[in-house]
């Protein structure tokens, strides 16, 4: 469903046909996928775009720290597996403890959602480049799908009093930086915002010794 | 939107970069191990996501580069917030957003 939804709207807002498809195989990291588009079909630089999502996936050290006894020490293999860490594969992987079985939990989760990742994207990608081709993106409202799609991913992400404090000042700095950065960059500088989760709670910390 | 060389540059930045960090979990748990500083390596990464997240939203929102955005816009992803926040389905929350958006704009909202 996210992968349709991918495809349809970043064709639909502007970008080429191949574009999504592309990306979703090379890629393969649905929130960066979605963050490179919206900015690139949005006028912001492609490298600050690309700064952008790769500081979203930052995120994928510590889950294949997590999952590093599942991956193949050398080979083509290692690289594949590499390729296949999502959130997804690795939440299907960490809780489970029997190596056999942590080995079996990634690779299917890895292979079947990269599979249906890219299927998705292909058919949502057709869709998006025929059904809604001839009619005008910001009629169909498409400019709110980009946002509305990131903040159905950062939702379940928020768990925590930090969690929100960091998404709130995260906002707060993006905003801020719009006025004297160049287009794309604000939510790279959002980034800052992660210090408002960290010295609160350090504060915290120092006043319980 | 047309297509130039440093498009395809941003685009192989993104997938080099991306497959690297892929690589670079495995590689350091190898060397440094799992453990407390793990641990909190990860919630600042995590962290990291949370905020850069919330900044694109909130900047997608609002903002046409510069130039703000209107009123239907926002709204829609009002719409769409108050649907994650009850849980609705993914799609259901997408379509309810660009439904809205276009609703304001047929309107005569900005």
């Amino acid at each position: 469903m996210v992968g349709l939804s991918f495809g349809a709207v970043a064709v639909a807002s502007g970008a080429p046909l191949w574009l999504p498809v592309l990306l979703s195989v090379v890629v393969f990291a649905g929130a960066s996928q979605f963050v490179f588009v919206a900015l690139v079909t949005g006028g912001s630089s492609p490298l600050v775009a690309a700064l952008t999502g790769t500081v979203l996936n930052a995120r994928m050290v510590p889950l294949g720290m997590g999952v590093a006894d599942v991956v193949p020490r050398t080979g083509w293999r290692r690289l594949l597996a590499a390729h296949l860490l999502t959130d997804e594969s690795a939440a299907f992987t960490l809780p489970r403890r029997d190596p056999e079985e942590r080995r079996a939990a990634f690779w299917l989760t890895g292979v079947l959602l990269f599979a249906l990742w890219n299927l998705g994207v292909l058919v949502g990608a057709g869709l998006g480049g025929t059904v809604l081709a001839s009619v005008d993106p910001s009629d169909l409202g498409l400019d709110a799908a980009f946002p509305a799609v990131l903040l159905a991913l950062l939702v379940p992400a928020v768990r925590t009093r930090a969690d929100r404090r960091t998404a709130v000042a995260g906002a707060v700095v993006a905003v801020a930086a719009v006025p004297v950065l160049p287009v794309g960059l604000p939510a790279v500088v959002a980034a800052l915002g992660v210090l408002a989760g960290r010295a609160r709670r350090r504060g915290g910390d120092g006043g319980a010794p | 939107m047309t297509w130039g060389t440093e498009h395809w540059v941003g685009l192989g930045v993104l997938a080099v970069a991306t497959f690297a960090l892929r690589l670079l979990g495995p590689w350091l748990a190898a060397r440094v191990g799992g453990g407390a500083r793990a641990g909190s390596t990860d919630a600042l990464l995590a962290g990291l996501a949370v905020a850069v997240l919330a900044g694109l939203v909130v900047t997608q929102a609002l903002f046409d580069g510069r130039e703000a955005a209107g009123w239907a816009r926002p709204l829609g992803v009002v719409v769409a917030g108050v649907l994650v926040w009850r849980r609705a389905p993914f799609l259901a929350v997408v379509l309810a957003a660009a439904a809205t958006t276009a609703l304001l704009r047929l309107l005569g909202l900005p």
